[in-house]
C-alpha cells in the first residue's frame, strides 16, 4: 500500500545560502528503519523536481530516529537575492511530507500503520 | 561552584516578541539571561544607520528593555548576554548606562563589551596579505564585489564573553558573536570549563543552538501535533538548566503556554542543519549525531551524551554588499477560474516588459493560493478556488528598469482580466538588495577586546 509520510514523520526545515534543509523526523521510533530505506537522496532529488536544481544529500542522525536532507541550489538564489516567497523553505518541510512510499501490508501491519 | 544554573532564551531574532524577555525574568527564577538580535543581513541595516547618526548601529530596542528589566537584574543578580551591540557596541553601551543613570543605578553594577569583531576597515589590508575571503558557497574571491561592501564582520564565540563574566559583567554587549555562544559563556564561567573540553563545549554550544530561536523549541511552528499545542498566545520561551558535567534540562516557566517535549525539541535541533557530525562553531565542533534527550517530566526535556571535537583554525566571517535591486508586485484574482485570470494577466504583464525593453536578471511569478509554497508539488489547483493571487517580483542592476516594473502592475486592474482587486498598498516599494557573503578567516587575524566598567 502507499503511505504518505505526513502519517509518518514530521519536519522542519530552514535555509543556509541557496541551500534548503529538511530535517525528517519518524512520529514513532519503530518507523525510522523504513524513512531510512524509502527516503533516499535520490527519491527526495526526484520529489523536488522542478523546485531543487542542485543535488540531494542526506544525513543518519538516528539518534534522533531522524534524517537531515540538505537541498543544494532550491531557493531562488537565496537570503534577500531570492525572489520566493518561501526565500527560506521555511515550507520545504510539509513538501517533503508530500511524499507517497510503498510500504507491504504485513510491514504496514507489524508497524501499526493505517491506511 | 553552583551546581545548576538557569539561563533563559528571551529573543530568537531582532524582531521578535518585545516582552518575552520580560516574561522570562518576571515569570519565575533565571540566573542568565541570553538574547540573540543579529541575523545574517542586520549588521549592513546597522551600519547604515551608524553612517547617518554615529550614536546609533545596535539594536535600539535593548535599551528600552533594559530600563524595564534592570532593576530587577540587579536586585536578583541576573546577568544578561547580548549580541544587541551590532556595529556601535560603545554606542550601545553608552546607552544602557544613560538608562542606569536614569533609574539611580549608576555605580551599582558593571558592563561588559566585547569588540574587535569589525574588519570593515581592514579589508584592503587582508585582501593585500592574500586574505581573500572567498565565499563559502560559490569559492569567488571578495575581490570581486570589493565596491559593494556594506559590512564586514567575524563570528566571536564564547571566551571573549566568558571573560568579561569573569571580570564582574552584570551585562554582556557583544557585536557579532554566534548565537550559541550567548548560551555556551554563562557555563563555561560558571562551571570552569576549559578551551579543550570539547565534549563540555558542544554540550554548552547545542543547548544555545535549542533556545538560540525563542519559542521554536517551545511550541512555536511546532509541527507534532500542532493542535494540541496549549496556549500559544501565552508561549513560554525556553530556559536550559544546566549543570558542571554537560547534561542539562530544555524547560519553561511554569504557568507558561506552549510545549517542551521531546518532538518540539527534536524539530529545533534540526532547524538550519548541516551535517550533523559537523556543527562548527568558534569554540569547538559539535556532534550532533550524539545527543540524547529523554522526557524527564511536565515541560521538561533531558539532553546528554553530547561529545564535540577540537575547533577549527578558522571563524566565519559575515560580509554584507549591495548587488542590485529588486521589488515585488501582487494583485488578487477572484472566482470563478481565478488562477486562469492570474496567469492571464502575468502573460500580459509579462508582454508589456517586453515591449518596453526592460531587461531583469530574473523574474519570477508565484500564485498564492496555488504554488506560492510547493511549487509543481502542489499540482493542478481545484478550478473552483476562491481566489488566487498573483505574485510577480522582479530583480537587477538597473534600478529604472525596476522601477518602471513597479508601475506596470496597477494599470492591469482596468486593462487586464476581471475580477481583479488588492491594490490598496499602491506601488511596490523598489528595494536594494543587500546580499550576505561568508567566508571563512583565520583565528590569528582577530583579536577580540574585552572591557569592563562600572555602569
Amino acid at each position: 500500500m502507499r503511505v504518505q509520510l505526513l502519517k509518518l514523520a514530521h519536519a522542519r526545515s530552514g535555509d543556509k545560502g541557496d541551500t534548503a534543509n529538511v530535517g525528517l523526523i519518524a512520529l514513532k521510533e519503530e518507523y525510522y528503519p523504513l524513512l531510512v530505506r524509502e527516503v533516499t537522496s535520490e527519491r527526495v532529488k526526484h520529489h523536488f523536481e522542478g523546485i531543487c536544481r542542485g543535488r540531494v544529500e542526506r544525513f543518519e542522525l538516528p539518534n534522533l530516529h531522524a534524517l537531515n536532507f540538505l537541498l543544494h541550489e532550491s531557493l531562488g538564489g537565496g537570503g534577500t537575492l531570492s525572489l520566493m516567497t518561501d526565500a527560506q523553505g521555511k515550507t520545504f518541510s510539509y513538501a517533503l511530507l508530500r511524499m507517497w512510499i510503498d510500504v507491504s501490508e504485513t510491514e504496514a501491519g507489524a508497524l501499526g500503520i493505517e491506511r | 561552584m553552583r551546581e545548576k544554573i538557569r539561563i533563559a532564551s528571551g529573543q530568537g531574532f531582532w524582531g521578535d516578541q518585545l516582552d518575552a524577555p520580560v516574561r522570562q525574568v518576571e515569570g519565575g527564577s533565571i540566573d542568565y539571561l541570553m538574547l540573540d538580535y543579529l541575523a545574517e543581513v542586520t549588521m549592513s541595516i546597522m551600519q547604515k544607520q551608524r553612517a547617518r547618526d554615529p550614536r546609533a548601529g545596535y539594536a535600539r530596542d535593548f535599551v528600552p528593555l533594559m530600563a524595564q528589566i534592570l532593576p530587577q537584574c540587579v536586585e536578583r543578580n541576573i546577568r544578561v548576554t547580548a549580541n544587541a551591540g551590532g556595529v556601535n557596541v560603545e554606542g550601545c553601551a553608552e546607552a544602557v548606562r544613560e538608562v542606569a543613570r536614569e533609574l539611580g543605578l549608576a555605580g551599582k553594577f558593571r558592563i561588559g563589551i566585547v569588540t574587535g569583531d569589525d574588519i570593515l576597515p581592514r579589508i584592503d589590508e587582508l585582501l593585500e596579505r592574500g586574505v581573500e575571503l572567498r565565499n563559502m558557497d560559490t569559492n569567488e574571491p571578495l575581490s570581486t564585489v570589493r565596491d559593494q561592501i556594506q559590512s564586514a564582520n567575524a563570528y566571536l564565540g564564547a571566551w571573549p564573553m566568558v571573560e568579561a563574566l569573569n571580570q564582574g559583567a552584570q551585562i554582556v554587549i557583544t557585536g557579532r558573536a554566534t548565537d550559541t555562544g550567548l548560551t555556551l559563556a554563562p557555563m563555561i564561567h560558571e562551571f570552569g570549563w576549559s578551551q579543550t573540553d570539547w565534549n563540555l563545549l558542544a554540550a554548552g554550544t547545542i543547548a544555545g543552538h535549542i533556545i538560540e530561536c525563542g519559542a521554536q523549541c517551545s511550541g512555536g511552528n511546532c509541527q507534532y501535533d500542532w493542535r494540541n499545542v496549549p496556549d500559544l498566545a501565552g508561549v513560554g520561551f525556553p530556559i536550559v538548566e544546566a549543570s558542571p558535567n554537560g547534561t542539562f534540562v530544555v524547560t519553561k516557566h511554569e504557568g507558561t503556554g506552549g510545549w517542551v517535549n521531546v518532538p518540539s525539541v527534536k524539530e529545533q535541533l534540526l532547524y538550519e542543519m548541516g551535517d550533523p557530525h559537523e556543527y562548527i562553531t568558534p569554540d569547538c565542533v559539535a556532534d550532533f549525531t550524539t545527543i540524547h534527550l529523554e522526557d524527564a517530566g511536565v515541560n521538561r526535556v533531558r539532553v546528554f551524551g553530547i561529545e564535540g571535537k577540537p575547533a577549527t583554525e578558522f571563524l566565519k566571517v559575515s560580509i554584507s554588499y549591495t548587488a542590485g535591486y529588486k521589488a515585488v508586485g501582487t494583485l488578487v484574482y477572484s472566482w470563478p477560474d481565478a488562477l486562469d485570470k492570474a496567469r492571464a494577466a502575468d502573460k500580459i504583464l509579462r508582454e508589456r516588459l517586453e515591449r518596453l525593453g526592460l531587461r531583469f536578471d530574473q523574474i519570477l511569478t508565484e500564485f498564492v493560493g496555488a504554488n506560492a509554497t510547493h511549487g509543481p508539488l502542489a499540482g493542478e489547483p481545484s478550478s473552483d478556488l476562491a481566489e488566487v493571487q498573483l505574485r510577480v517580483g522582479v530583480r537587477g542592476q538597473d534600478k529604472k528598469a525596476i522601477e518602471r516594473f513597479t508601475k506596470e502592475i496597477a494599470p492591469l486592474i482596468l486593462t487586464g482580466p476581471p475580477g481583479v482587486t488588492g491594490f490598496a498598498g499602491g506601488r511596490p516599494k523598489v528595494e536594494e538588495i543587500v546580499a550576505y557573503w561568508p567566508a571563512l578567516i583565520p583565528k590569528t587575524e582577530i583579536e577580540p577586546r574585552v572591557e569592563v566598567t562600572e555602569a
